[in-house]
């Protein structure tokens, strides 16, 4: 009776878990869109690989701020990194080959991680202002690169290896999702980096009191950020065979929210990559749904900021409640 | 006090000073804390305890002075020095992240990593190692606690307590500082923190104990070091002096020849 007892009181804890919402909502914008567009492409195996692939720069974008977001920054020049990213990683193909375009355009990440980084621990200041600052600066630079030209690939291993390829079957973008999802997994639950990561967000001082260096940790976050943010953009290319300094635009309310509504905190110390994933699928989706059901750009732009400020509201009442 | 064979002594400050600009915080503090000893640091504010708290624990460096540990003279420029030389300290904030279950805080910044090298080099974890350490920890002190999954914030203050102060035991300290443990507690749960610190203090530990409830001093403490504006002014058996006689020593009004 008495184990019986606490078995259901487990099973409570795990049901109402923080980290738990995101599926419960998954599973219900599913089931609701499936209903509601039952005569419609929704709810073919296609439309779901579609969205997939469509989403897969999305989704290391979102594990990239689940780095920042684990110390307590936030990243808002990421979707800015995507266009010059795929830009220079679209000149360099001009030139040479896949190992050095893809090693510069991931370079554009490490610099900008690095220099938003560095401003935000020498100057004290929040990393919403200085990534705010930084994201004007490379949105600039990507439209002064190319003088707002796009830039064709026509590299045919490069599209397969970030775009249209597949391995046993599997779109090679879902693959991506897989195989950077599940790193990111791995070194926040089970290496002591991303103990490290966590316990600088969740108190700095209790930190750097037992011995972590506080500021070298959060330096890694926000270079894991934007270096992400530099993949997607390479994704981004291959999937459209070239690159645009418009690429990312988009992107940053969109990968907030999903991150935001699966699990982890926008206030530090509290990670889920899984969630992260699962919030940008359900972005996705909900894109999908709505556009299937005829709705405007502009509608689903409301949608995304409406979901936004719903997982905020969910996160600072959960804070408030202890 | 007589001191035995066995007494050695673990901590030795001699003639610390701290100055800031202008301001003298630590002027000449001299006292020593055997193995298995509990010391109470007493002060009124401004006396200088905490500033001297922080030169020992490796936040300030002193300006001049010496700090021998176990005979050696050691230099603390951090934390890490401090750690090295085998001083502890229990912040009186606990130094704790809330989200952080009960073992993940007791080996923070010092996780058991995985046996395979592998594993090992990438940082991988042995959870499994660190619970069963963490409950053998926990049993030496006599602290039980519900679960060890237990995120810190669902605790109390003295289960709190005694997890930070298992965490200064666990790494082997030979001499640990604690700041005001029982500030926060209730009457109970400071009786379990004083029972805590007669047990580590039997298992030959050195305790450095700030606090300013005179009740708690007097229960726990062996000796007492007074501070007067940044001097150690006196050190006294606790057994031989009554409480008055203490407040006399902080405020000044009364003088011991040391």
């Amino acid at each position: 009776m008495n184990a019986q007892m606490l078995s259901l009181n487990q099973l409570k804890q795990i049901a109402l878990h923080r980290e738990a919402f995101i599926y419960y909502i998954f599973f219900f914008v599913l089931f609701f869109f499936a209903i509601v567009l039952h005569d419609t492409a929704f709810l073919t195996f296609s439309n779901f690989m579609n969205i997939v692939k469509q989403t897969a720069p999305l989704t290391i974008m979102a594990v990239g701020l689940t780095f920042a977001l684990a110390v307590g920054h936030i990243d808002l020049s990421i979707g800015s990194v995507v266009a010059l990213s795929a830009l220079v990683g679209a000149l360099l193909l001009q030139h040479t080959g896949i190992p050095l375009a893809v090693l510069g355009a991931l370079l554009v990440g490490v610099t900008v991680g690095l220099i938003n980084g560095l401003l935000i621990e020498r100057l004290q200041v929040s990393s919403l202002l200085i990534t705010l600052g930084t994201m004007g600066i490379i949105t600039g630079i990507a439209r002064q690169l190319t003088n707002l030209e796009s830039v064709p690939i026509i590299n045919q291993d490069f599209t397969f290896l970030f775009g249209s390829g597949k391995v046993l079957g599997m779109p090679i973008l879902l693959l991506w999702t897989l195989v950077i999802g599940g790193c990111a997994y791995i070194i926040l639950k089970k290496l002591a980096a991303g103990r490290h990561l966590l316990a600088v967000g969740g108190n700095p001082v209790a930190a750097r009191a037992m011995g972590i260096k506080v500021t070298r940790i959060r330096l890694y976050a926000l270079i894991a950020s934007s270096t992400a943010a530099a993949l997607a953009g390479l994704l981004y290319a291959g999937r459209l065979h070239g690159a645009r300094y418009t690429l990312g635009e988009a992107d940053l309310l969109t990968v907030i929210a999903a991150v935001a509504i699966g699990g982890t905190s926008l206030f530090g110390g509290r990670a889920c990559i899984v969630g992260a994933i699962l919030g940008t699928w359900l972005m996705g989706i909900i894109n999908n749904g709505l556009i299937l059901s005829g709705f405007s750009t502009n509608e689903q732009m409301i949608a995304r900021g409406v979901i936004l400020v719903i997982a905020v509201a969910i996160g600072v009442k959960e804070i408030r409640n202890g | 006090m007589v001191r035995s064979s066995l007494d050695q002594v673990a901590l030795e400050l001699s003639s610390i000073k701290k100055s800031f600009g202008g301001v003298h915080a630590l002027q000449d503090v001299t006292f020593t804390i055997n193995k298995g000893e509990v010391v109470g640091l007493l002060g009124d504010n401004g006396a200088g305890k905490s500033t001297l708290v922080k030169c020992i624990s490796g936040v300030y460096a002193p300006d001049s002075g010496e700090i021998k540990v176990n005979g050696k003279a050691v230099v603390i420029r951090s934390p890490e020095d401090a750690r090295a030389a085998g001083i502890e300290t229990v912040f009186q904030d606990l130094a704790m992240i809330p989200e952080f279950n009960i073992v993940q805080n007791l080996f923070l910044n010092r996780e058991i990593k995985h046996k395979n090298p592998i594993l090992r080099w990438l940082g991988w974890l042995d959870t499994k190692a660190m619970t069963k350490r963490a409950r053998k920890a926990l049993n030496r002190l006599n602290t039980r606690i519900p679960s060890y999954n237990e995120q810190i914030h669902n605790l109390s203050g003295g289960q709190r307590q005694a997890i930070a102060i298992a965490r200064a035991v666990n790494w082997g300290a030979d001499i640990v500082i604690m700041d005001e443990p029982t500030a926060a507690l209730g009457v109970e749960q400071s009786a379990q923190v004083n029972d805590l610190i007669k047990v580590i203090s039997s298992q030959g530990v050195a305790v450095l104990l700030i606090s300013h409830n005179m009740q708690h001093v007097v229960e726990t403490c062996d000796r007492a070091v007074v501070l007067y504006q940044g001097s150690s002014v006196a050190d006294v058996a606790v057994a031989e002096v009554t409480k008055e006689d203490l407040v006399g020593l902080i405020t000044g009004a009364k003088k011991i020849a040391a």
